[in-house]
């Protein structure tokens, strides 16, 4: 805390990650400590508050959103590891709070600092990424949110771009809802599944051996859907095979 | 909704009448996503539409441009509405149109056949006009004894078949070749089974031809009504608009609201968003600016020109900053060509007038909330609609608005919506609350997901409809909180 001569940041890992993903956490906060940047996780985050947001609970939403602005009183950026969780605190936070109040201008400066991870590496930290694994054939799965919210399509292709041995794979209908949509895949299921079986079709006849992504609810729905296929493929988050490849694993 | 009139030698008297279908959105969605031929046919239709789109608008930077002024264009006429609605009425009785308002659908077609009975008229024929549809038009006139024909080809093909249009722009979108060679076969007398789209259309332009001769009135919709020079402008691509209204000797205009716009220099850049949203037409194949009756010593026109202004509910949506952002549509259908959703259930699943992400936020101003509980919650809200919408309606943010005002207690206030709370539900609504204290409660938290990780394989492995084609993940074993605190001292 007392280092301010160092670069710092915030992490927020999104309630995805800390109970399904979290080796993605630690994965971020190697690679970005390599990168001589001081990490700093506040122990009482939880969730973006999306799901009430999207599902018509703004007030529930709010207090949810505010608890978690407070948790990120230092400039620092706030390096985000779930595209749509980002997009939420980058373009929701703001209008969750009535204008010029002090709440808003605390979302306001929580949203300018919101960095989705691999804009993060690849935009500000510039990572150089010495890819010491075997070729490998990668699909790369982004979320809508991340894609039209966040804008972060080319980050994940670029980060994947200075992995030497990596072939990305271009799946058909790549820019195509996954079909998770949150509440989306619970409250109207049979369209849900008509759009992720569409998806993971696309995904396994693109061949590729590997799927990554930022967005860790497309990942839960896409991953669901092919071990329920009994497919071998599984999604990971893109920062956990980054790392894995930086270390000589497959 | 309706059923088929009845003229001779159209094929009509034969169609069967429309079967309503009031099963809810989700047992529509169902049926349709399990029709394969029908799924099949949206997606390609869309993927088609898409790319020509995309064609169309290849240069990102004019696009923007474009929309900008398309979206600015349409917030300006929407900020003044009341005082261009005034002004366009003022024009067009300058130019010899007569204006008529109209509240309900009920008023517009009592309008509507007022104007018919006094020329005793029993034939008519009409243009593609969704506001129409909006009014059940066909349908209100078949019954008092008037004959309405629709005059472009789908809304033709979709008439014969008794249905109602599947696509704001095409409107029999869903139907194959070899259905509407079936159906043609099977209405027209005389007329033997091909599959020859050329012959089709052929056959379907000598049934219309006639009729336009013999329609004694001619009604059409209208894409954009210009304020400031009483205009009212129609695009279309098959000269049945135009036949509509210059060969009748009494047109009759049909448009919500919403469509007036300042100048006529405003038209320009929304007829090129238009066109080129739609179809991935450049221009289309006509674009009629009517501008009232025929003049003395002039060719054709009709003899009278009727504007009828359709309210039902449109200031509803006007009265909130947020929701007014609805009617700056141009009804271009884009946002359906590229929704998942559209692509997998088609128009007729969401049981209203305009389907599709447009459907799904201006349904429930036109019908109330209560009618169209399932609308706003239809969307995975990826945000297809609000990106090609050439006039930027933030459509996610709309429906994330609304389904606060369905689930939003009937009883609480403010009420911005007709039907607000037709979804509350106190089950869901004290899980949300749970949910908040959950999320705002560290401790409380940290405990569950420390359960959830420790009881990683006791789980259930059901939990429907998720599991019906999905796995349960499982949770990690250790959350990354608990991670985190085994790096104390090197993590604040
Ligand atoms: S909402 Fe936008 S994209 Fe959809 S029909 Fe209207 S103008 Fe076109």
């Amino acid at each position: 805390m007392q280092d301010v001569c160092a670069k710092q940041v915030y992490l927020f890992g999104t309630c995805l990650v800390d109970v399904f993903f979290p080796q993605a956490g630690m994965d971020a906060l190697a690679l970005i400590e390599q990168a001589g940047v001081r990490v700093h996780f506040p122990d009482a985050q939880s969730c973006c508050g999306q799901p009430a947001y999207t599902s018509g609970y703004p007030d529930e939403a709010r207090r949810v959103a505010w608890s978690q602005i407070r948790l990120f009183p230092n400039d620092w950026p706030i390096i985000v590891l779930s595209g749509s969780c980002a997009g939420m605190m980058k373009h929701h936070y703001p209008k969750l709070f009535e204008r010029g109040t002090t709440q808003w201008a605390a979302a306001q400066d929580v949203s300018r600092r919101v960095v989705e991870l691999t804009d993060y590496l690849v935009n500000d930290l510039d990572i150089q990424l010495n890819d010491l694994g075997p070729a490998i054939k990668v699909a790369l799965h982004t979320a809508c949110s991340a894609r039209r919210e966040m804008e972060t399509l080319q980050c994940g292709l670029a980060l994947l771009d200075r992995l030497r041995h990596v072939q990305l794979m271009n799946h058909e209908r790549e820019a195509e809802c996954c079909g998770f949509g949150g509440t989306f895949s619970i409250k109207h299921p049979a369209i849900s599944a008509a759009m992720v079986a569409d998806k993971v079709q696309a995904l396994l006849d693109c061949g590729a051996q590997q799927l990554v992504s930022a967005d860790c609810g497309c990942l839960l729905n896409i991953n669901g859907a092919l071990a329920h296929r009994g497919e071998a493929l599984q999604g990971e988050h893109i920062i956990s095979f980054v790392r894995r490849r930086c270390e000589g694993g497959v | 909704m309706r059923t088929a009139a009845q003229p001779t030698a159209t094929g009509l008297e034969a169609a069967q009448p429309v079967v309503v279908t009031q099963s809810p959105f989700k047992e529509r969605a169902q049926a349709a996503l399990c029709d394969r031929s029908l799924r099949q046919s949206f997606r390609g239709a869309m993927d088609f539409l898409t790319a020509k789109r995309a064609g169309v608008f290849d240069d990102p930077a004019e696009w923007q441009a474009l929309s900008q002024l398309g979206e600015h264009i349409r917030q300006r006429a929407l900020s003044k509405l009341p005082d261009l609605l005034e002004q366009l009425e003022h024009r067009c009785q300058q130019n010899g149109i007569h204006v008529h308002w109209a509240e309900s659908t009920e008023q517009a077609n009592q309008v509507v056949h007022g104007i018919l009975a006094q020329h005793q008229a029993t034939q008519v024929v009409k243009g593609k006009s969704m506001v129409s549809e909006e009014m059940a038009l066909n349908h209100y006139l078949a019954e008092r004894g008037v004959a309405c024909l629709e005059s472009d080809m789908g809304e033709y093909i979709v008439q014969l078949a008794g249905e109602t249009p599947s696509h704001i722009i095409m409107p029999a979108i869903h139907k194959s070749k070899a259905q509407i060679a079936a159906l043609f076969a099977e209405h027209l007398p005389g007329v033997p089974y091909t599959e020859d789209v050329d012959a089709l259309i052929q056959i379907g332009r000598q049934v219309l031809r006639q009729k336009f001769l013999d329609a004694e009135v001619g009604i059409s919709g209208v894409n954009f009504a210009v304020a400031e020079t009483g205009t009212l402008c129609l695009v279309e691509n098959e000269g049945n608009g135009r036949m509509c209204t210059t060969v009748p000797k009494v047109h009759i205009a049909v448009m919500g609201i919403e469509k007036v716009v300042e100048k006529l220099i405003d038209v320009a850049p929304l007829y090129s968003l238009l066109t080129r949203s739609a179809t991935g037409q450049i221009v289309s194949t006509y674009l009629n600016l009517i501008n009232g009756p025929r003049r003395p010593g002039e060719l054709d026109g009709p003899q009278e020109v009727h504007l009828v202004l359709l309210d039902n509910g449109r200031s509803q949506a006007f009265a909130d900053t947020q929701l007014r952002a609805t009617l700056q549509c141009i009804r271009c259908g884009a946002c359906m060509n590229h929704c998942p959703v559209y692509a997998r259930i088609g128009g007729h699943a969401y049981g209203t007038v305009y389907p599709g992400p447009i459907g799904q936020i201006i349904s429930p101003h036109l019908l109330g909330l209560q009618a169209t509980p399932a609308l706003p919650g239809a969307s995975s809200l990826c945000g297809a609609c609000g990106d090609v919408c050439p006039v930027k309606i933030p459509i996610p943010a709309l429906l994330t608005r609304l389904r606060t005002e369905a689930a939003r207690p009937a009883n609480e206030q403010p009420h911005a919506m007709r039907g607000q709370g037709a979804n509350a539900n106190l089950r869901e609504r004290q899980l949300w609350r749970w949910w908040r204290w959950l999320n705002t409660s560290p401790i409380a938290y940290r405990l569950l997901t420390w359960l959830l990780s420790r009881a990683r394989h006791h789980l259930p492995k059901q939990l429907k409809p998720w599991t019906q084609v999905r796995t349960l993940p499982r949770p990690a074993p250790k959350t990354l909180h608990e991670l985190m605190r085994q790096r104390t001292g090197r993590t604040s």
